[in-house]
């Protein structure tokens, strides 16, 4: 069977069952003008509130599924801030960073004791480190876009995944991070503004596929542990 | 797969005698329940939510054809193909093409039911491949060689203690001798055998919970993660859906994945929610060199035109299955096929012919519970009645069935008569159960009596009384 | 305050009439005593939902033209059953989409028909009853009356308004209790064992009466306690609020023990 001939069967069946033949062009030009400028349906209001409290609220959120939070202030305080959670949790001072240009402008050479690979995760790395696109504090989640900056695997592959996020990246809604991808792919109408990948991470990996007992790192991170940076220009 | 949806009755009985079963089932749907209701009021906006997401899906089902054209122009804009499959036959077939494209040895899946409904597992299996379920229910369904018996926790009918046998036979060849005992144990387990088996598949196959036509996207939504490793690792990743996944846009999906969690499992918002959009990119760091798109129609377009179009909303959050004490009882292999609960009920008829599983729509006591939950708002009891009305049209149901009910019927239309007849029987009744005010037997009532007894009537009818004049 | 309706048509329900005819003098005790002049009209046997329900439409609008004609005089149709007064008012609307004739007709008998307790506590303004009943007693919903009709506070509010009686709620009120009609009968082992389930709630209550609506969901219940030899009473919620649980309970002996 062609493939064309598959299209064409499965959209005439279609048609069939909707009573009519291909939409007119003005029906078409209406269904085209929906998907050139999406727009919101209801956003809950749960984030109608200022930024400090986003921060805030990411943070509970976050925290209530098992993801931890460290707050800094100054982009100078993340060195530490990574190396203190390593210290803290007996993890090796090894790990993988995303090759971000942003990442790269915090201070990691005042703590030599680190050491960083840059690129995407390895079978071997226990430790990957990654910037995010934003986070959402509707629900404690972050975004995170593949790119040369952004290789998904340090996502999943490694057990633990430390995201830096300034402050300031924190927005409400999910609806806010399409609206930013769509400004920053430069795209008018189609769709050629989406990466690749786009990760909305909410929590450590978990199952409860078990007896319903929750239990965290199934197949993707164990431990998530996000740096928020105050007074980040980044 | 084939169906046992035909022995339902037997089935169901198996499923009450299995104690295990009945562990599992009275442990997790009290869970599911409670999470549900607290996570709905925590958001204020969840019941215009519902009504939000039902309005996308009737809209998108209403122009479904432009939608899907839409869509696939942008898969191939982002370097991606898709594969139009009339029936599972056919997507099977391309499958397997693009798995020996690949020179495929391994592949992994992440959870698909419509993998299921194209019983894809075996097909590789006889064609030398070797399909690895990586949703940690999936494959522990998968080791123990059953079928999901639910369409978000597929292994929701195992004890922790069979896990662990199961996990113990099937892993000490792989040189892990150990009985685990502990659930972590477990999931630490399967997460250091499933590893590798990602980093050498070279074919990943997901379904996908949204296909977006805006963008040419499709979205996964997991908990545990297997779902990305499944797509991003390997070097060709094949996301299959079946036709009516399209919404229109990033939004609209969007609105639809705030029930979605919500009603599932009751969690805010499920771990992981991944959005893909064509191969990787020239300068990307990683991910995919192909992007291929099964899609599968399987009856869905010709549901489409038929008074079960509701159902096409349906997002499998499984809530309907998770608050239905029908499922509650005798769990999710009964209902015979891919789909089990009120939403198998109105599902597998329609996919499989009605023949083959008219006890599904039967076997509910109408409780609303499914419809009450749905978060597409899908009349689940409407939708059985239906199938019921097509079963009594079309003289499936059974002679007794049918006979009984037009005997009543007929009856009922003449009260004069029915007065009559039933006064005199009720009388007959009334005086034989006085003493002891029930019956633990009577002819013809086994069905009832089988579980309990049947309380005597009081002795005369109402109206038999009202007419006397008698009064309180 | 509603204006309450003058004349209520009983619609009694072919239970009630078969098995429990003093849950319809309950009925019209308290129709009475909310002032409105009750009629039982002759020409009305069944609902119709045992054909709706077994997928026999043709005989269900038969059935239901019949019930639509004795009830339409009538300023209420009163039932004391969630399921019958749900499929009166929310299936027959549909049963006759788009006959020209008879959705209207439909549609306004459904507008004015209601379950009894609602119908005393929303219509007639009823807040209290003048009733006694010593003991403690569980309240089960059926899931017509709560999921067709939204009965769940009424019943319980009056109930509290009985002297002497204590309340004690169900770990799962909401929850089937099996019968469904032709579903116990066509399903029997899912039927007992939702039925069974419900007893075991009932029981770790410490209630000795569990009341509920629907004579359907009390046959069932009352046939099971008495399986399995339980002393818990059932009985229509109506025989308490009406000051007539001084009868035997269903499926007690008519006389003493």
């Amino acid at each position: 069977m062609s493939a064309t001939g598959g299209r064409d069967a499965i959209l005439g069946s279609i048609r069939r069952s909707l009573g009519r033949g291909p939409l007119d062009e003005a029906a078409r030009a209406a269904l085209d003008e929906r998907l050139a400028k999406p727009q919101p349906n209801l956003v809950p209001a749960r984030t109608d509130i200022p930024q400090d409290e986003r921060v805030e609220l990411f943070t509970s959120m976050a925290e209530a599924v098992f993801a931890t939070v460290d707050r800094v202030s100054g982009a100078d305080a993340v060195p530490g801030a990574v190396a203190d959670y390593l210290a803290q949790h007996n993890l090796p001072p090894a790990l993988v960073m995303a090759p971000d240009p942003a990442l790269d402008a915090y201070p990691w050479g005042e703590r030599p004791m680190l050491a960083i690979r840059r690129g995407r995760a390895e079978e071997a790395d226990r430790v990957g480190v990654t910037g995010a696109v934003m986070g959402f504090a509707e629900t404690g989640t972050l975004m995170m876009t593949s790119g040369p900056d952004h290789p998904s695997s340090l996502n999943f592959l490694p057990e633990t995944h430390i995201v830096v996020l300034p402050a300031e990246r924190i927005g409400g809604a999910y609806e806010e991070g399409w609206a930013h991808l769509r400004a920053e792919g430069g795209a008018d109408a189609d769709g050629g503004f989406m990466p690749r990948t786009v990760n909305l991470v909410t929590g450590p990996s978990r199952t409860a596929d078990i007896e319903q007992t929750i239990t965290l790192g199934a197949h993707g991170p164990r431990r998530l542990h996000i740096v928020i940076v105050e007074g980040d220009e980044s | 797969m084939d169906a046992t949806s035909r022995s339902f009755v037997a089935n169901a009985r198996a499923g009450l005698q299995d104690a295990d079963l009945q562990t599992s089932l009275a442990r997790f749907q009290g869970g599911f329940q409670v999470k549900r209701v607290e996570a709905a009021k925590r958001l204020p906006e969840f019941e215009a939510l519902r009504d939000e997401a039902r309005a996308i899906k009737d809209h998108t089902l209403a122009h479904l054809d432009h939608y899907l054209e839409r869509y696939e122009e942008q898969v191939t804009a982002a370097g991606g193909t898709v594969h139009w499959c009339q029936t599972p036959e056919d997507a099977r077939q391309v499958i397997l093409s693009l798995c020996q494209e690949a020179d495929a040895r391994t592949v992994t899946k992440s959870k698909s039911m419509i993998a299921e409904e194209m019983e894809l597992n075996p097909f590789l299996e006889e064609h030398g491949i070797e399909p690895v379920e990586t949703d940690l229910g999936e494959y522990v369904v998968q080791l123990a060689e059953e079928r999901p018996s639910h369409i978000i926790a597929p292994a929701v009918h195992k004890t922790k203690d069979q896990v662990a046998d199961l996990f113990h036979e099937k892993h000490t060849p792989l040189g892990r001798t150990r009985r685990l005992d502990r659930v972590e144990e477990l999931v630490e387990e399967a997460r250091e055998v499933l590893r590798p088996r990602y980093l050498a598949a070279d074919v990943g196959i997901t379904g996908a919970n949204f296909l977006i036509a805006e963008t040419g996207s499709s979205t996964i939504v997991t908990n545990e993660g297997n779902g990305d490793l499944t797509q991003i690792l390997p070097r060709a990743p094949i996301v299959i859906a079946t036709l009516e996944k399209v919404v229109p846009t990033l939004e609209d999906a969007t609105t639809i994945m705030r029930v979605l969690a919500r009603s599932a499992t009751g969690q805010e918002f499920s771990t992981y929610t991944t959005v893909s959009t064509g191969p990787r990119r020239p300068d990307d760091a990683d991910g995919p060199e192909a992007y291929h798109v099964v899609l599968l129609d399987n009856g869905r377009s010709r549901m489409l035109g038929s008074e079960f179009r509701e159902v096409l909303r349906c997002i499998k959050c499984g809530a309907c299955m998770n608050h239905c004490p029908v499922y509650g009882t005798v769990g999710g292999h009964a209902y015979g096929w891919v789909y089990p609960g009120p939403v198998g009920a109105v599902l597998t008829p329609n996919l499989i012919g009605l023949e083959e599983a008219r006890h599904l729509p039967n076997a509910s006591s109408f409780c609303g519970r499914c419809e009450e939950v749905c978060p597409m708002r899908i009349p689940l009891p409407g939708l059985m009645r239906k199938l019921r009305e097509q079963e009594f049209e079309r003289r499936l149901s059974p002679a007794a069935v049918r006979s009984g009910i037009g005997v009543w019927a007929w009856l009922a239309r003449r009260p004069a008569l029915y007065r009559c007849l039933t006064g005199l029987g009720i009388r007959v009744l009334g005086m034989l159960g006085r003493r002891r005010g029930r019956f633990t037997r009577l002819p013809l009532a086994g069905g009832w009596t089988a579980a309990r007894d049947l309380p005597a009537p009081e002795g005369a009818t109402f109206h038999a009384l009202w007419r006397k004049g008698r009064r309180a | 305050m509603p204006a309450t309706p003058r004349r209520v048509g009983l619609f009694v329900t072919c239970l009630v009439d078969l098995f429990r005819p003093t849950v319809g003098f309950a009925a019209v005790a308290l129709l009475e005593r909310a002032g409105c002049e009750v009629v039982v009209p002759r020409a009305q046997v069944c609902c119709g939902q045992p054909a709706y329900n077994s997928g026999d439409r043709a005989d269900t609008k038969a059935i239901a033209r019949n019930v639509i004609d004795a009830f339409e005089p009538f300023d209420a149709t009163v039932a004391p059953s969630g399921s019958c007064a749900g499929m009166i008012k929310r299936h027959y609307p549909a049963l006759f989409a788009g006959d020209p004739v008879w959705e209207p007709r439909a549609q306004r008998l459904a507008a004015r028909s209601f379950e009894l307790v609602s119908f005393l506590t929303d219509e007639c303004g009823v807040e209290s009853v003048d009733a006694r009943h010593e003991g403690t007693v569980t309240y089960h919903d059926s899931c017509s009356s709560l999921r067709e009709l939204g009965v769940r506070a009424q019943p319980r509010r009056l109930l509290q308004s009985v002297d002497g009686l204590e309340l004690n709620e169900l770990a799962a009120p909401d929850v089937c209790c099996g019968f469904g009609g032709t579903f116990c009968v066509k399903y029997p082992d899912i039927s007992g064992r939702m039925v069974a389930d419900k007893a075991k709630d009932i029981a770790a209550t410490g209630a000795d009466t569990v009341l509920a609506g629907d004579m359907g969901c009390l046959l069932n219940i009352a046939g099971r306690l008495s399986r399995e030899g339980s002393d818990v009473k059932a009985r229509h919620v109506a025989e308490v609020l009406a000051g007539m649980a001084d009868r035997p309970a269903i499926g007690a002996p008519a006389r003493g023990r």
